[in-house]
């Protein structure tokens, strides 16, 4: 992993840049000390780690504007940072950058019920939006299974999903305004509390751009009513072709569950082993389908998808009678990651998209792999979406295993390209998928996104080295070659 | 005197633009010229006709995803996707009719472009939140792809939001891959009588923040919904609040019959089945009750919800008792309804806006158009942001400049 290399001038004026600061923040919001600073070197993709040149801590707007002008008159780099659970590497310092936390902004604004949405600074958590509102009866829906740490700017810039996004939609279906500063400090509004902002629709725009275009420092959702049931089915399958189509068979009956997840075996013993939630291992694949609403209807649906798990051939079918055992359905699935990372020193999580329809031959491959590379790899997917997460195990202490284990995810991620999907579907590219844009994109297309970039942060101080394999300068991407061409209509007046 | 250019094939319009790139010609892009009357009036060279691009693609029910070329049709689209008992989640409307037109010339094309959603987007989302996949010609006559098939992608920008409700700048778009969605086994409607402003968007909030998850959300003063077709609409004799449920059977009997425990009471109140439900939303969807007379100035407000009866009440006050409102999306969405004036009550419509929102005028005449803003005006720092992410597609100012009212 290449990243920019670091501007020996910009390390060398590191004092001065401090005393700047210092000046824009109180003393302690300004972190310099190496020890402190090791609290940032990296983020949830700790295979990667560095120490930012300097770390601030500012609590308001004005803050930082101030902070991003003196960055763009000074050409600092800047690398904006929610809570950094991010798998990509998106808030990875740089030794020549500021990296500026948003820690402080930790503040809900506003709980309009009347308009149902909350209006909250970037820096409170996913889950401290639903607890606001969850005596009124309400909630926020994208849940990332980092909910209890992950900050909702970091939720905007990533479009961060969760297992309920499947029926109501990953954070750019929820969001409706924005406060953003852009480089040199200047502050834009985005949306509000109506729907459909007017303009051009950068409220999209900035939803998974990955901290390049401007520094989120507030956030307006929607919030849903807690729907008034839900229940859950697992069901257990002899082969991942038979759970494949029982996915297919749920969605082709015009049903969309709140959440429908698969497990393969490996995952299954390694969660139940961890979790000892009581899920069968004698089956290839598992998955747990929730159904929320009314109650009459969530029972109606539970009829329904467990005909057509039994047509599918499921060999093990349970239904959650009470809330404790639609939970007890879901814990070993929630303790996927850590139940992996008891098994192996490391693993390597991966996040490609494809068709749901091409599961099974996408398993079967991934299984080809993980013999050919002689790495263990477990399966969880959001099957309802065509999500999927293989984790890697390795060992970062055996020479060689780290290398082993990119070079079997990469693999993952072009046959998820090949047969149709993307390289990833919520965790972003940040660092880790960079070097794979070319695999979905041309010349072209990444140069108009670089455009993009261009128009937002034309010297690339925004979290560069992050998305994009190679930086063009803008001035170059912004140079015109038309060629006169022939109108292919000979026949037009031109006038 | 505007000739037309009809390509065939993509990189047929490729070619063109890179020939009007060239000569430095503007282009107005077009799919059905259903909306050719929205937006600023303007002068283009050319016009740059994609109705020859149609034909859907891909179309994979089990996967609930549609590729189709940008011309297509939106009636062919939709009569696919009624063949395997799916539809387009976010209802859109057709709004031929809004400009003296017949129905059924919108492409998919225009649709996007526009971001059209209808009433169920309170629910299901905008034309944008199902937009995942596009490629399209840039304004440097280069062919972008973005997205994909798949709902779940966060590789690279999210091109696809900023084309949905891009009228026609930035690309021409050539082809487009929708999410689309299972029909509802049943839709029911509750119609309650008689109530105000004031109470008629307070039960719609009050349905829609309830869990019964409505989606259809609309409210019809009494001379609106006097204009409806559907025969229990027209013989209220009185305002209308319509809220619709859509699901399987037993569970749209038990949410309807929640809904009437809490919200008609003291109300008078009815109930519309499939057909007459169906009839009444794509009325709500096409503002057909606003329609008849055609030299009224038809605005599209979009405000807080909670908003819609003040703004209402400020727009009568402001423009006279000749206006007629309809509320969709639960009182999000505003259609306004004027006599003609010079200039469309601009500053009146924008100044009851203060509690948050914007206005766009959807029909005028042409003169009118020319002098009033037809988009919402944007904050200084956000205009100049967006030329340059407008310049960051087309640099020439190619496409559909005008019809923004900007400038190159
Ligand atoms: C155990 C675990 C489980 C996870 N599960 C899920 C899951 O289910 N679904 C899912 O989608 N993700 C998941 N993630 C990934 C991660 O939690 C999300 O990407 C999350 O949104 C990151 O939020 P953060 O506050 O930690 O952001 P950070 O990691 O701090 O930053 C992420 C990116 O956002 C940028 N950024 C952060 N804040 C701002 C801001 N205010 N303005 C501009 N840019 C900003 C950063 O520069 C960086 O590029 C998981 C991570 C872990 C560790």
């Amino acid at each position: 992993m290449q990243m920019p290399p670091p501007e020996a001038a910009t390390i060398a004026r590191r004092p001065r840049l401090v005393e700047r600061l210092r000046g824009i923040l109180p003393e302690d919001a300004v972190i310099v000390a190496e020890d402190a600073l090791r609290a940032y070197e990296c983020d949830g993709l700790s295979a990667y780690r560095q120490l930012p040149l300097i770390v601030v801590l500012p609590e308001t707007t004005e803050e930082v504007s101030a902070i991003l002008r003196l960055c763009q008159a000074e050409g600092v780099k800047i690398v904006p940072r929610g809570a950094g659970t991010s798998l990509s590497g998106g808030a990875l310092p740089l030794a020549d950058g500021i990296t500026l936390g948003l820690g402080k902004f930790n503040r809900i604004l506003d709980i309009d019920f009347a308009n149902r949405c909350v209006v909250a600074q970037p820096g409170v958590t996913n889950l401290a939006i639903t607890q606001a509102v969850a005596h009124a009866g309400f909630y926020y829906a994208p849940d990332p299974s980092s909910q209890i740490a992950c900050t909702i700017g970091g939720n905007v810039a990533e479009n961060s999903g969760g297992v309920h996004c499947l029926k109501y939609g990953l954070t750019t279906n929820n969001l409706l305004g924005l406060e953003l500063v852009l480089m040199g400090g200047e502050v834009v509004r985005l949306g509000g509390k109506h729907l459909d902002a007017e303009g051009l629709d950068l409220l999209g725009l900035m939803t998974g751009s990955e901290g390049l275009l401007g520094v989120i420092t507030e956030v307006t959702v929607r919030i849903l009513r807690r729907p008034e049931t839900a229940r859950a089915v697992l069901a257990g399958f002899a082969s991942s072709e038979a759970a494949g189509d029982c996915v297919a068979r749920i969605i082709g009956a015009g049903i969309i569950p709140a959440g429908m997840e698969m497990m393969d075996r490996f995952a299954i013993h390694a969660a139940d082993d961890f979790a000892h939630c009581g899920y069968p291992r004698d089956v290839e694949a598992l998955l747990i389908i929730e159904l929320d609403g009314p109650e009459v209807e969530v029972e109606h649906l539970l009829d329904r998808v467990r005909e057509l798990a039994q047509a599918a051939g499921a060999t093990v079918l349970r239904l959650s009678r009470d809330e404790a055992e639609r939970v007890a359905f879901w814990e070993g699935r929630k303790a996927a990651f850590p139940a992996v990372g008891r098994i192996s020193p490391d693993y390597y999580c991966m996040d490609g998209t494809i068709p749901r329809g091409r599961l099974p031959q996408v398993l079967t491959a991934i299984g080809e792999m993980s013999s050919r590379y002689g790495l263990r790899c477990a399966n969880v997917f959001h099957a309802g979406d065509g999500n999927l997460h293989p984790l890697i195990l390795y060992d970062a202490n055996v020479p060689g295993e780290l290398a082993l284990a990119e070079e079997f995810g990469a693999e993952i991620l072009k046959l998820c390209v090949a047969v149709g999907g993307v390289l990833t579907g919520e965790h972003g590219v940040g660092v880790e998928k960079r070097d794979l844009m070319g695999v979905m994109f041309n010349d072209d297309d990444l140069k108009q996104q670089q455009r993009v970039k261009c128009a937002f942060d034309p010297d690339h101080r925004l979290n560069p080295g992050k998305v994009f394999p190679v930086l063009h300068r803008c001035a170059e991407l912004g140079r015109l070659h038309v060629q006169r061409g022939r109108l292919p209509f000979p026949d037009l007046p031109r006038f | 005197m505007t000739a037309t250019v009809k390509p065939g094939a993509v990189a047929e319009v490729r070619d063109v633009v890179a020939w009007a790139a060239g000569e430095q010609k503007p282009l107005e892009i077009v799919g059905g010229g259903s909306k050719r009357d929205f937006g600023q009036p303007f002068q283009a060279a050319y016009r740059l006709d994609l109705s020859g691009l149609a034909g859907v693609t891909l179309y994979e029910p089990a996967e609930m995803v549609l590729t189709a070329l940008a011309g297509t049709r939106l009636t062919e689209i939709e009569a696919l996707l009624a063949e395997h008992g799916q539809e387009l989640p976010f209802e859109p409307g057709d709004w031929g009719p809004i400009y003296g037109l017949t129905r059924g010339a919108s492409t998919l094309g225009g649709v996007i472009a526009c971001n059209l959603s209808g009433p169920r987007r309170v629910k299901a989302g905008a034309a944008r939140d199902h937009f995942i996949g596009l490629a399209g010609i840039s304004g440097r006559a280069e062919v972008i792809k973005s997205g994909g098939r798949v709902v779940k992608n966060v590789t690279g920008y999210d091109l696809c939001k900023l084309l949905a409700g891009s009228h026609g700048q930035l690309m021409a778009l050539t082809e487009i891959t929708l999410k689309v969605g299972p029909r509802a086994e049943k839709a029911r409607t509750l119609l309650l009588f008689g109530l105000d402003e004031v109470r008629g968007s307070q039960a719609l909030r009050s349905a829609a923040g309830s869990p019964c998850e409505p989606s259809g959300l609309a409210h019809l003063p009494a001379a609106v919904a006097a204009r409806s077709r559907v025969d229990l609409v027209v013989e209220a004799g009185t305002s209308v609040t319509a809220i619709r449920v859509e699901g399987p059977g037993p569970s749209v009997d038990y949410r309807l019959a929640r809904l009437k425990e809490t919200l008609a009471v003291g109300v008078r109140c009815e109930e519309l089945h499939s057909m007459r439900s169906r009839k009444l939303w794509a009325e709500v969807r096409d503002v057909a009750p606003l329609l008849p007379d055609a030299g009224r100035q038809l605005w599209r407000l979009s405000v807080p919800p909670a908003s819609a009866a003040e703004v209402a009440a400020n727009l009568r006050q402001d423009l006279g008792e000749g206006v007629e409102l309809l509320f969709d999306w639960a009182g999000g969405l505003i259609w306004l309804a004027l006599p003609a004036l010079a200039d469309a009550g601009q500053a009146h419509v924008r100044a009851a806006l203060a509690g948050g929102g914007h206005a766009t005028l959807v029909r005028a005449d042409v003169e009118t158009r020319g002098r009033v803003a037809v988009f919402p005006p944007l904050a200084p720092g956000l205009a100049a942001l967006e030329h340059r992410v407008r310049a960051a597609f087309d640099p020439l100012g190619l496409f559909n400049l005008g019809r923004l009212g900007l400038a190159a």
